[in-house]
């Protein structure tokens, strides 16, 4: 049985977070582990809710040093909740804020803790224990599990340090959740286990982030999406320094990426990963389209699709994206490095990920057709406008037959069920869906509607 | 309301609906209903993509750790508020 320590930090008075401008020690982290520990109810599977990075992040290794399993849901709706709930009967929320324990039974992140242990000792932990669920949609309506071991999480996040020349100077803002994949490895998991410290904020407005990132001393990483960045360069005042940015989620344009080294004077890393794998390769936007997989971790065309298998990948995995693979004479390895090389052309046609929030147009329609009083109904990804940027949101539109609801009523149904970022906007009420004789949707059918419906809905539309 | 805080308030109406392309007049935004969730609908998405054009076209920046925040995108009522209290142009 091989197991790898909790956090990396070689002295007990390293600072492993900055909450605000106050440094927190290993130590004194290590006791409020110990503590919440303590605490915990019986329940063996966990909703961490806390939105301070920092209490998320105890109450995460309370979890793991007590065998606790974390569940990391797409979203939060009650309808989601529900199916936590159905997974494991036993889940508990961990909160840190009135009102937000998501109709489970909570756990109230404790307001005081003792004082720091004398002699803390850092947890090994076993590198086969399931620490967390990270679920995707599927397409029947039920999320997917996937199951999350210690080593894999562990390896990868410290390839991609290696990868990326994180040090244990560095010091990390994230403006994306720890609750998501990508936010849990590289705001927290990462900076823990190279033995950085990370920021307790989840910034949001460019000033907020401005002012979480002159909290920290340099070199600072900052962990962000092409929809924060974009919004920080829009700021006409100056941008406190950066030594590295990250952006995930979502394609950045080479512009956005040049605009951003250019005013940061820092590097831009974007990150290539899947729930499934988590983080798989990186690229520098501005250096070109190839992105470069972690080392060893190898991708394998099968027919159509993209296999990942090596590194700290655990099983090999079904890539959902459409993906070449390049490299020199057509080995997809590059013995040097023990990497991989590929381009990016897309996701799958049923995929949807709008602002790095990820679910399948299957499941969506599921949900619709699932609200009362819905007779048909179907969710469409309107096609990209040429001129758009990468980095601008599409919205969903969904065609929906209920003759018996009003537009309120089933947008009141669906908030319930789905993630406000995948609301139909807009959501057209038709009087039949063009199925044809098998009972299938067209898509040609479908877009030829939708076109008619816009062309009224353009022409009605209030100056 | 002043006259002055109802044109306010109709230019803001008027920046949220161009900004997130809303498929509705800036006029048939209900001055008091919610933004958030249920009422007009925005998420936290829409709620940057505002923040920017305010900034922009106010002179100020929107911060979350502002007490008032919540209260702030309560409605189009109190984002016009904000907006006159701090706006520096």
């Amino acid at each position: 049985m091989s197991s790898l320590p909790l956090i990396a930090h070689r002295r007990m008075d390293a600072v492993m977070a900055w909450r605000g401008s106050t440094p927190v020690s290993v130590r004194q982290f290590l006791s409020e582990v110990d503590q919440v520990a303590g605490q915990l109810p019986p329940g063996r599977h966990v909703l961490n809710l806390c939105g301070d990075r920092y209490r998320f992040t105890v109450a995460l290794m309370a979890c793991i040093v007590s065998g606790r399993v974390s569940l990391l849901p797409a979203g939060h709706t009650p309808e989601m909740i529900r199916q936590m709930q159905r997974y494991a009967t036993d889940v508990f929320s961990i909160t840190d804020q009135d009102d937000c324990g998501a109709g489970l039974p909570v756990f109230r992140y404790p307001e005081s803790l003792a004082r720091s242990l004398e002699n803390p000792v850092i947890p090994l932990i076993d590198s086969d224990q399931v620490i967390a669920q990270v679920f995707t949609s599927g397409s029947t309506g039920m999320p997917i599990p996937h199951v999350k071991h210690w080593g894999s999480l562990v390896r990868g996040v410290r390839a991609g340090a290696e990868r990326l020349r994180i040090t244990p100077e560095h010091a990390l803002v994230g403006t994306v959740p720890p609750q998501h994949l990508y936010g849990l490895e590289f705001t927290v998991l990462m900076a823990l286990q190279i033995g950085a410290a990370l920021h307790s904020g989840q910034p949001f407005y460019p000033a907020d982030i401005c002012a979480a990132l002159a909290d920290l001393p340099r070199p600072r990483v900052l962990v962000t999406t092409p929809y924060h960045l974009r919004a920080l360069l829009a700021e006409p005042s100056s941008l406190p320094a950066v030594d590295l940015l990250l952006s995930a989620t979502a394609p950045l344009s080479q512009n956005l990426a040049f605009a951003a080294e250019t005013r940061f004077a820092s590097p831009l890393f974007e990150i290539y990963g899947c729930t499934e794998t988590g983080q798989l390769a990186s690229r520098r936007t501005t250096a070109g389209a190839r992105w470069q997989t972690l080392p060893q971790v190898h991708l394998r065309r099968e027919g159509e699709a993209v296999w990942a298998e090596g590194g700290h990948i655990e099983a090999a995995t079904r890539l959902n994206d459409d993906i070449e693979l390049v490299g020199a004479a057509d080995l997809t390895a590059d013995l040097a490095t023990g990497s991989a090389y590929f381009l990016l052309h897309g996701r799958h046609a049923d995929l949807v990920n709008i602002a790095g929030k990820r679910t399948s147009l299957a499941y969506l329609n599921h949900q619709l057709n699932a609200v009362p009083g819905v007779r048909d109904g179907v969710f469409l990804l309107p096609p990209e406008d040429e001129g758009d940027a990468p980095e601008s949101i599409r919205r969903l539109t969904a065609l929906v037959v209920a003759p018996e609801l009003t537009p309120a009523a089933l947008l009141h149904a669906l908030r319930e069920r789905i993630d406000p970022l995948f609301l139909p906007r807009p959501l057209l009420f038709v009087a039949a869906l063009p199925r044809n004789a098998t009972g299938k949707l067209p898509s040609q059918a479908v877009l030829a509607l939708l076109a008619t419906l816009q062309s009224q809905t353009a022409n009605t539309r209030p100056a | 309301m002043s006259d002055t805080n109802q044109e306010l308030q109709n230019e803001v109406a008027g920046l949220i609906t161009s900004a997130l392309n809303l498929d509705i007049s800036p006029d048939a935004i209900e001055p008091d209903a919610p933004l958030y969730g249920e009422g007009l609908g925005l998420d936290s998405i829409d709620i940057l993509e505002v923040a920017l054009v305010v900034s922009k076209r106010f002179g100020f920046q929107l911060r979350s750790d502002d007490a008032d925040n919540v209260r702030v995108f309560s409605s189009l009522a109190s984002l016009t508020q904000h907006i006159a209290a701090n706006r520096t142009k």
